[in-house]
């Protein structure tokens, strides 16, 4: 195991390497320069201000460069946003961002949970029916529809929550909400599909033989033999929370690193842009990283080895 | 028990045929592979109600041209942010009348607006009218999923080919590479894709297209691994057939399940996307209309003029829904046992 | 001899996507303290079905619609929900077919094994894991205080049968049903469980149903054999009646089929032409009429009753009608009906 992780974590620098060399590349590729007032600057001006940055140099200088600075934990310094370093602006912002994020999940991972284990256990009837819907309705709504409607139902007509605020904890469930429906949807289809499947097998047979009440089948046997491959799709249902977390955070002028990502790219801030991509493949590799330790740690088969011998 | 009925002796007379050879047969005829799977999806009375939805909304924006009431893009600044209104009929909602102040008012006759002129879903900013942007945006949004698809197949389904039947070094190798693109986020991929590249149409379906092709080649690859080792495939492997003629004539058939099922999983996908980037304002550009413009444009006079979101992000959802359901009958019809009893 | 089971004219339907399956229709039997009841049958005969309707474990779709279970005379299908699941896994226990897949593949056997003792006895959880850990000794798991936090795939398909066995009887049950215990095992160890069962049987002193299609199983282990055939028995009696002195075709057709000792080299094993009738609409007459040699006219008009052949042995055939006329069964049959008047039997 531990062998497996250290061969996991090498290759998370080798992808982050590839990842960042490319985005570096790519950003290279880019028309025009970088600053948006250089309409009003001289020639000499422009000058100066791209050897500020570095950018006189060759891109071979700027690449070593950037790499080097990339190993002490250096994202550059951004062209917009008074020329802090990207990484003090991750970490202004990092806080809402992982809050709602972390909320959503949550909600997302036990309602979907919750909502695909009744629809199996009440499987074809009215309940699975209801369950089955909202998760296709959480799944096929993109979020920032989803946070449009509800901004405009639950805060600016019914005025049940703020607008557009970020404060408190109140002001955060209506984001959560919005970007909750999609891991939701996504677990609850889940959910239903494992444990249908689980409610069929042998071994709830042979549960239900030994005098186990319904309830007692459910929770001792089949909602933890459902509940472990469930853990696979975190990893999937965190990209679809960042992803989300880009446009509820501009809808709901909440200050974090989504809302930050969208605003350097109107803007061109190429060092951001650049940054906010390198972290956020840090950020989900690291995920993905998590999960896999995590299901080989919950499930005795893969645990104790001779696994998928079944 | 003890009582033995009493029944007339010719009634016990042998009647064995020995040519009885009815026996051994099957009693209801057979159906091929793809007749089954058609019977299958027909009866899955959800699936039917998707495509057939599907095929409406299809078919609509192939006719565009003909089917839409307006030009999409001619502009009327005397007749903007007009409401809803359906001929002369008097339906709440759909009758021209707007609040005004806590008034209902004939938004048109306001507007000056000839006799005679309606618009059944309104008009926009620029008094364009709303349903035939809808119409022309729904058709360009299905453009971009149709080619994205396209690409996904084109790209994905001979890299997991060759991933999975070569395997070995060549597989690790191909592997690396899904690896790598995988672990960033679809979207960032897509959003760098469309900052280097020109906003319109096929830098979208380029950039979708880009990260798109991992999870069909995932799949590719993995169901040839297991078919390279069915009997059938090494026969023809014995018998010395050529790769590609084994690849089209034993693989593909077999894997057009598992490709069609995860095309129906692209297509929403797809959809989404191209409605997030036009939505944060790199998609489409002005003044093409694609269902994302339109819920951005919407979004933007939501608070006083709701109908302008609501049209596009209903149509939007019907499509996701229908694709996603349609996605789940196909796949129960293409393999029975995924869906219970 | 106490009857300790009675099923009466048990029918069970199933709710399928083609229309009502009539699975079992009339079933009759009982189970004598301490003896060993053998169902035998082709797959698809209804003999899983029928004991899973004894402890009330069909499917969602399946419906017992007619008969009684009395158990020690009382019916357990007018039983609530919660008094069933008292008997269960208590006083009636079962074993299932595949022991690879009837683990709970994330929870320690241990654990697996206690479980009954923590439903139905109100002991401590380490009580009840000391007693798990006899009953796996007494399965003949080796070394089992070292092996009780092992899961299901640490052990291999016959020592899996073993940890479901214990399971079965870790409470001591009055019956112990088996549904086809050794189909899914090597035949070694095959044998090997058979030897288990009737070892426990001796010692804890349980009566056993044993359900199989094998007849060589039954030879060994049984005290009583029912033929099952679409739903219906169509003979029963001592395994001495039913091995020697078979009376129904279908039991010919099953014997025959079945390698002897006395099976020459270079001679065939005979098959049962055909396939079971659909049970969608079952047959009016005799369900095997369609398959048998010996069929007569009134075998397909109508359903014949049980024929008493010697006490406690009966067949469902017309053949034994005084009207029929003598025919004469297939070669192999003739040499067991020549044993049996070996074995002090009286061929009728």
């Amino acid at each position: 195991m531990t062998k497996y992780i250290l061969k996991r974590i090498f290759y998370l620098f080798v992808t982050l390497f590839i990842i960042a060399s490319l985005t570096f590349f790519l950003m290279k590729l880019l028309p025009g320069t970088p600053f948006s007032n250089q309409n009003r600057m001289s020639p000499d001006q422009l000058k100066i201000v791209k050897a500020q940055y570095g950018l006189d140099q060759s891109v071979f200088v700027q690449y070593i460069r950037y790499m080097g600075g990339l190993l002490q934990g250096n994202l550059g310094t951004s062209f917009q946003f008074n020329n802090e370093p990207v990484t003090a602006l991750i970490g202004q912002r990092l806080a809402p961002s992982m809050q709602i994020g972390a909320q959503a999940m949550i909600v997302g991972t036990i309602g979907g949970i919750l909502l695909g284990a009744v629809a199996a256990i009440r499987k074809n009837t009215w309940a699975d029916t209801l369950a089955t819907f909202v998760s296709i309705l959480g799944l096929s709504i993109p979020s920032f529809v989803l946070a449009v409607l509800l901004q405009f139902y639950l805060a600016y007509k019914w005025r049940i929550f703020p607008v557009a605020l970020w404060d408190n904890f109140q002001s955060s469930i209506l984001p959560t909400l919005a970007l909750a429906a999609m891991p939701l949807g996504s677990v609850a289809r889940f959910m239903r599909t494992e444990m249908v499947d689980v409610m069929s097998s042998d071994y709830i047979e042979l549960a239900k033989s030994k005098g186990n009440s319904s309830w007692g089948v459910v929770v001792k046997h089949a909602l933890r033999n459902s509940l472990i491959p469930v853990v696979t799709i975190i990893g999937p249902m965190a990209v679809s929370v960042m992803t989300g977390s880009m446009v509820v955070e501009n809808i709901f002028s909440i200050p974090g690193i989504g809302e930050q990502f969208v605003k350097s790219i109107t803007t061109n801030d190429y060092p951001t842009i650049m940054g906010l991509t390198i972290f956020y493949s840090f950020l989900l590799i690291i995920v993905y990283l998590i999960v896999d330790i995590l299901y080989g740690l919950i499930d005795p088969r893969i645990r104790l080895g001779n696994g998928g011998k079944e | 028990m003890e009582q033995i009925p009493q029944i007339p002796k010719e009634k016990f007379k042998l009647v064995h045929d020995e040519n009885n050879k009815d026996q051994e047969k099957i009693g209801t005829p057979s159906l091929t592979y793809m007749q089954d799977v058609r019977r299958r999806l027909f009866k899955n009375k959800v699936a039917v109600v998707c495509l057939t939805l599907l095929t409406i909304i299809v078919a609509i924006s192939i006719l565009a041209p003909i089917v839409a009431p307006h030009n999409p893009n001619a502009q009327q600044v005397t007749m903007s942010n007009l409401p809803p209104k359906l001929g002369n009929l008097n339906i709440p909602g759909m009758n021209g009348y707007q609040n005004m102040g806590g008034k209902m008012v004939d938004a048109y006759k306001q507007a000056e607006a000839p006799k005679g002129t309606f618009y059944i879903l309104g008009t926009d900013y620029l008094g364009r009218d709303l349903l035939s942007r809808i119409i022309y945006g729904t058709r360009l949004s299905l453009v971009v999923a149709v080619l994205a698809t396209l690409v996904d197949l084109i790209i994905g389904v001979p890299y997991g080919l060759v991933s999975g039947w070569k395997g070995g070094k060549t597989d690790t190798f191909m592997q690396r590479i899904v690896e790598i693109v995988s672990s960033v986020p679809n979207l960032i991929v897509v959003i760098l894709m469309m900052i280097v590249l020109k906003p319109g149409l096929t830098s979208i379906v380029i950039a979708i297209a880009i990260t798109g092709w991992v999870t069909m080649a995932r799949l590719v690859r993995a169901q040839t691994f297991q078919l390279k080792e069915q009997e059938y495939v090494l026969a023809a492997r014995t018998l010395g057939e050529s790769s590609t003629k084994i690849a089209t004539k034993h693989l593909i058939p077999n894997l057009s399940s598992t490709i069609i099922i995860q095309t129906m999983f692209t297509i929403p996908n797809a959809i989404f996307f191209e409605a997030f980037l036009s939505f944060i304002g790199i998609g489409i550009p002005a003044p093409n209309a694609s269902l994302g413009t339109l819920l951005s444009d919407g979004q933007k006079a939501f608070r006083f003029l709701p109908y302008q979101m609501w049209a596009p992000a209903i149509i939007l959802s019907i499509i996701m829904i229908a694709t996603n359901l349609l996605g789940d009958g196909l796949r129960d019809a293409f393999d029975p046992q995924s869906s219970e009893n | 001899m106490e009857k300790i089971l009675e099923v009466k004219d048990l029918h069970v339907d199933f709710d399928t996507y083609n229309g009502v399956v009539h699975a079992i229709r009339g079933v009759s039997f009982h189970l004598n303290a301490g003896e060993t009841l053998a169902i035998v049958g082709e797959s698809g005969s209804g003999k899983s079905i029928t004991v899973r309707s004894i402890l009330q474990l069909l499917a969602k779709n399946g419906t017992i619609s007619k008969g009684e279970i009395l158990y020690h005379g009382d019916d357990l299908l007018q039983k609530s929900t919660k008094e069933m699941d008292d008997i269960r896994g208590n006083k009636i226990s079962m074993i299932f077919q595949d022991p690879m897949t009837s683990l709970d593949p994330t929870m320690t056997i241990g654990k697996q094994v206690a479980e009954p003792l923590l439903i139905h006895n109100n002991v401590s959880k380490k009580d009840a894991l000391k007693r798990a850990e006899e009953v796996l000794r007494l399965v003949g798991i080796p070394n089992p205080s070292a092996r009780m936090n092992d899961y299901p795939h640490q052990f291999s398909g016959g020592q899996r049968q073993r940890i479901v066995i214990a399971i079965a009887i870790v409470d001591y049950p009055e019956i112990l049903i088996a549904d086809e215990p050794t189909t899914a095992l090597d035949v070694t160890v095959q044998a090997q469980i058979i030897d288990l069962l009737k070892e426990l049987q001796q010692k804890i002193g349980t009566s056993i149903i044993f359900i199989t299609h094998d007849l060589g199983v039954v030879a060994g282990i049984a005290d009583r054999v029912a033929v099952m055939y679409a739903g219906r028995f169509v003979e029963y009696g001592s395994v001495n009646d039913i091995f020697y002195n078979p009376q129904h075709p279908y039991t010919w057709g099953l014997l025959d089929s079945m390698p002897t000792l006395d099976t020459n080299e270079g001679s065939r094993l005979h098959s049962i032409p055909g396939t079971p009738p659909n049970l969608l609409n079952p047959p009016e007459g005799d369900a095997f009429a369609p398959r048998n040699a010996y069929a007569m006219e009134i075998d397909e008009e109508e359903q014949p009753p049980f024929f008493k052949v010697s006490k406690n042995h009966y067949a469902a055939t017309w053949l034994l009608h005084p009207n029929a006329p003598k025919v004469t069964p297939p070669e192999g049959i003739m040499k067991r009906f020549a044993k049996y008047e070996r074995l002090g039997g009286n061929v009728k």
